[in-house]
């Protein structure tokens, strides 16, 4: 077809990447998030101050762990709603060990493995056997805590080495406690791994059109039984963190965190639907529920009004730019 | 471009008065008055001076378009001339920036598909909008089903209604079947009975017949011939030629977002129209190709599916074009995605210069050279949210990335290279794919294949609803391709492609191979006899 128009070439980009930023979810996400901190350090004494605000960070960093995994599960259109019980079981397998004398190497391999083969199990049945995610993870919440419950009942574990305890509560530099340098270190991971290889884009392109992405040779049932694995992964490695952090195991541990991870993955701009969204996001999301409840707990408003707090927040942040596109087309009507 | 209907005055100034006042029409060759026009009542729905733009692109630049009661009229041009542009607007989904839209002579606005529904207009699209889990009878009323007492539902009602309509039409279709269960042609007619339950004023039909076989296009015919008689004004937008010919009484014609003629369609030629569209004369629709094939690339034997298809045997050579005609619902695609690793045949194999590969997936297909462009371009073919550079890039990313790791500036190159290749139109690499026209996503999913640097292309209705202008494209760039020694399979039900491109065609029927035919043989009549599988079709 080169016998009309080669003296037309197609410009690579109409937007530079700058302001393509600028007019962003992650920026607007951004000025929530200082406005936030600004509000907060008006509205309590105690709020600058750096232990007080390193305390903070745990409000946050176990979750934000698994939810960089399920921002890329949701970008592809699945979705995993077990990932609390997976710590569950996790943290029931670790303190079972601990009663046989395992040291901290031998239960962090524990946790993590736990939380592979639990990922895998969903992943198997949503890839293989074709199930909904949503069906499978509902029904794998009530399975693997279930396990949790049978082996515990009432029961607590107790008695992790110190060593072990650490990954929950040391430091590694003044007040950076090392569940702050993780969640750096993997909100780097994630951010790369989704925004700058083959693997992300893939994700990306599957999430948006599965059948498309198929037809043009991706992999489809191999990524996302890769992402069903990480998913489970991190999800053992936040076990191994709060674990930890508490020095105890119960079945009713990290209870109803799935729907934090999840709305930490929404109001990180991830669309439900799949097919877009980015780590920073999920990043500056984060630090914004973890700076409104530590905010809202220093001017001691009660934990049922704090996430009634942080659901207006989510409906508040996802509505306004609707609203906002609305008005601008009715005023240019 | 002398003399060409462009350079004429009239078309792409405003209309001097509206038709319904002075009997007149405008015409392509600035005709005068037009004798027949004189009876004609006025227009029931006239668009003026209509202006959309996007970011980037101007869409509609002023367009005229007016539709007569019990007229079909035929909105022709390229891809990217705005026609289903028009459409959008004209049915709500779409506001214009500028210009007028007349119902009855007066304006109105139609902020929503609500209003445009309500107020008489609708539309039987490319890609229907149906219910796929409702029954027939649902989905003919759904937003107006009969009432009864209480403001319930009247079903009894609405099922033979539904059923009176369906048999007024002639087809035989359960009301109580869900849509789901049904074919393509059958979900157009239930689109049709939807269009005759609302009472519509102005039937608006975008490529209908682009999925429909030899005999369901008989139907479609008869059915505008009813409506026509029925009143109701039709807007008819087809590539097809023959089509247009047939059934339209007058045609408007658009390039590049602007209003170029319109007149009655007995007064115009075939040449003349086409150069109306192009703004260009096309001579010679098929590539003259001097058939040289090499050695055997491909070598598919016996493969077989349970339900779709049997026995499928053949070999291909280095540029060659193997063509594939049958009816719709012969297994012709159905065999292509078992053998580009979409399903998994019963039995078969292939094999690759002799050598036996085994393709499971897709991704084992690209891998050992063989890539396929599906019909179902919005769904299979791209993936229409990202954009452009990505969609092309994305079975190539081994290539353009670095042990796994994205680079930008290759992915931008090889875009470049091969949207050039193809004379992609668009504002900018970036560009989401689903912004742009049918031809031009065509290209985009060409071009994401060729920068494989495949041996083997199958290519399904590679110019199914593409205009003539870039459907001649597709068919220089196909002969180009088999000149470099690309293995061409090219699967299309047009008898007139199949003939002007195949150096050989291999007929199915019912999931079994009728006929390999080439030279002398190939002949219309010899198609359409092993196709239907009339007897004597050896003669």
């Amino acid at each position: 077809m080169s016998a009309t128009g080669t003296d037309r070439v197609i410009p690579d980009r109409l937007q530079s990447p700058f302001q393509r930023r600028l007019k962003s979810w992650e920026t607007l996400l951004l000025a929530v998030a200082v406005a936030i901190f600004v509000l907060n350090s008006f509205a309590s004494p105690y709020f600058l101050n750096a232990w007080n605000l390193s305390d903070a960070t745990f409000n946050f960093t176990e979750k934000a762990m698994i939810a960089f995994a399920m921002a890329l599960l949701v970008i592809s259109g699945e979705i995993d709603l077990s990932v609390a019980s997976i710590i569950a079981l996790a943290s029931t397998a670790m303190g079972a060990a601990v009663q046989i004398g395992a040291g901290a190497p031998a239960l962090i391999a524990i946790g993590l493995v736990v939380g592979l083969a639990c990922g895998a199990f969903n992943g198997v049945l949503v890839t293989i056997m074709g199930l909904p995610s949503i069906v499978v993870t509902i029904g794998t919440m009530s399975l693997f805590r279930g396990i949790a419950y049978i082996v515990l009942g009432d029961q607590a574990y107790g008695g992790y080495p110190p060593d072990f305890t650490w990954f929950g509560r040391g430091y590694v530099f003044w007040v950076i406690s090392f569940e702050l340098v993780l969640f750096f270190a993997l909100a780097l991971v994630f951010g790369v791994v989704l925004h700058k290889t083959n693997f992300g884009r893939s994700v990306y392109a599957i999430g948006n059109n599965p059948t498309g992405a198929l037809f043009s040779g991706i992999r489809v049932t191999r990524v996302k039984f890769i992402l069903f694995l990480l998913t489970g992964l991190m999800s053992g490695v936040a076990a191994v963190c709060l674990t930890g952090r508490l020095g105890s195991t119960r079945p009713s541990i990290a209870q109803g965190w799935e729907l934090e991870v999840v709305t930490m993955v929404v109001l990180g701009g991830v669309s439900i639907l799949g097919g877009s969204g980015s780590i920073p996001g999920v990043v500056i999301a984060a630090f914004v529920m973890g700076l409104v409840t530590f905010g809202l707990g220093l001017l001691n408003v009660p934990g049922i009004v704090m996430s009634i707090f942080i659901g207006l927040l989510l409906i508040g942040v996802i509505a306004a730019p609707r609203i906002w596109t609305r008005l601008r087309s009715r005023a240019a009507a | 471009m002398t003399g060409g209907p462009r350079d004429d005055p009239a078309g792409r100034l405003p209309r001097p008065m509206p038709a319904s006042v002075t009997g007149m029409q405008m015409h392509a060759k600035d005709m005068t008055a037009e004798p027949r026009g004189e009876t004609a009542p006025g227009p029931v729905l006239a668009l003026d001076g209509i202006v959309k733009t996007f970011p980037g692109v101007r869409a509609l630049d002023g367009v005229h378009l007016a539709l007569h009661p019990g007229e079909v009229t035929a909105l022709v041009g390229e891809n990217g001339a705005g026609k289903s542009t028009v459409v959008k607007i004209l049915t709500g989904i779409y506001q214009p920036d500028g210009g007028e839209i007349r119902l009855d002579g007066s304006p109105v606005r139609f902020p929503t598909a609500q209003a445009a529904s309500e107020a008489g207009i609708t539309a039987i699209h490319q890609e229907t909008v149906l219910f796929d889990d409702l029954t027939v009878a649902e989905n003919i009323f759904v937003g107006h089903a009969p009432r009864g007492r209480f403001g319930l539902i009247d079903w009894r009602g609405l099922k033979a209604r539904a059923r009176e309509i369906l048999d007024g039409i002639g087809a035989r279709i359960d009301p109580d079947t869900r849509l789901r269960d049904l074919g393509i042609a059958s979900k157009h007619l239930v689109a049709i009975a939807r269009a005759l339950s609302v009472e519509a004023r102005v039937v608006i039909m975008d490529e209908p017949t682009a999925a429909l076989s030899h005999k369901e296009i008989e139907e479609l015919y008869e059915l505008v011939e009813q409506l026509k008689r029925a009143g109701k004004a039709i807007l008819f937008i087809s590539h097809k030629f023959d089509e247009i010919f047939r059934i339209a009484d007058r045609y408007t014609v658009f390039r590049d977002g602007a209003f170029i003629a319109e007149g009655r369609i007995d007064e115009v030629g075939h040449d003349d129209l086409v150069k109306m569209m192009v703004g260009r004369s096309v001579d010679a629709i098929f590539p003259a190709r001097a058939a040289d094939p090499g050695d055997t690339v491909l070598a598919v034997d016996g493969f077989c599916h349970p339900t779709e298809f049997d026995g499928i045997s053949f070999t291909l050579r280095r540029g060659e074009i193997l063509g594939f005609y049958g009816l719709v619902g012969a297994g012709r695609s159905e065999f292509m995605q078992a053998l580009f690793g979409i399903t998994a045949p019963s039995a078969g194999s292939v094999s690759i210069d002799g050598a036996p590969v085994r393709i499971a997936s897709p991704a084992d297909a690209v891998r050992h050279g063989i890539v396929y462009v599906p019909e179902d371009r919005g769904r299979q073919g791209a993936i229409t949210a990202l954009p452009i550079f990505q969609n092309v890039t994305l079975p190539s990313l081994a290539r353009t990335s670095r042990r796994g790791f994205l680079r930008m500036a290759e992915e931008f190159a090889l875009a470049r290279e091969y949207t050039a290749r193809l004379d992609l139109r668009a504002a900018a690499l970036d560009a989401e794919v689903g912004t742009l026209s049918g031809g031009n996503q065509q290209k985009v999913v060409i071009a994401k294949w060729l920068a494989t640097k495949p041996r083997v292309i199958i290519l399904d209705e590679p110019t199914k609803g593409i205009d003539i202008g870039s459907k001649a494209a597709v068919h220089a760039f196909m002969a180009e391709l088999a000149a470099q020694g690309l293995a061409v399979i090219m699967v299309s039900s047009e008898i007139p492609e199949v003939l002007g491109m195949s150096d050989r065609v291999i007929v199915m029927r019912e999931g079994r191979m009728a006929a390999e035919l080439h030279g002398g043989d190939l002949t219309p009549e010899t198609l359409v006899r092993h196709a239907a599988g009339i007897e004597g079709a050896a003669a």
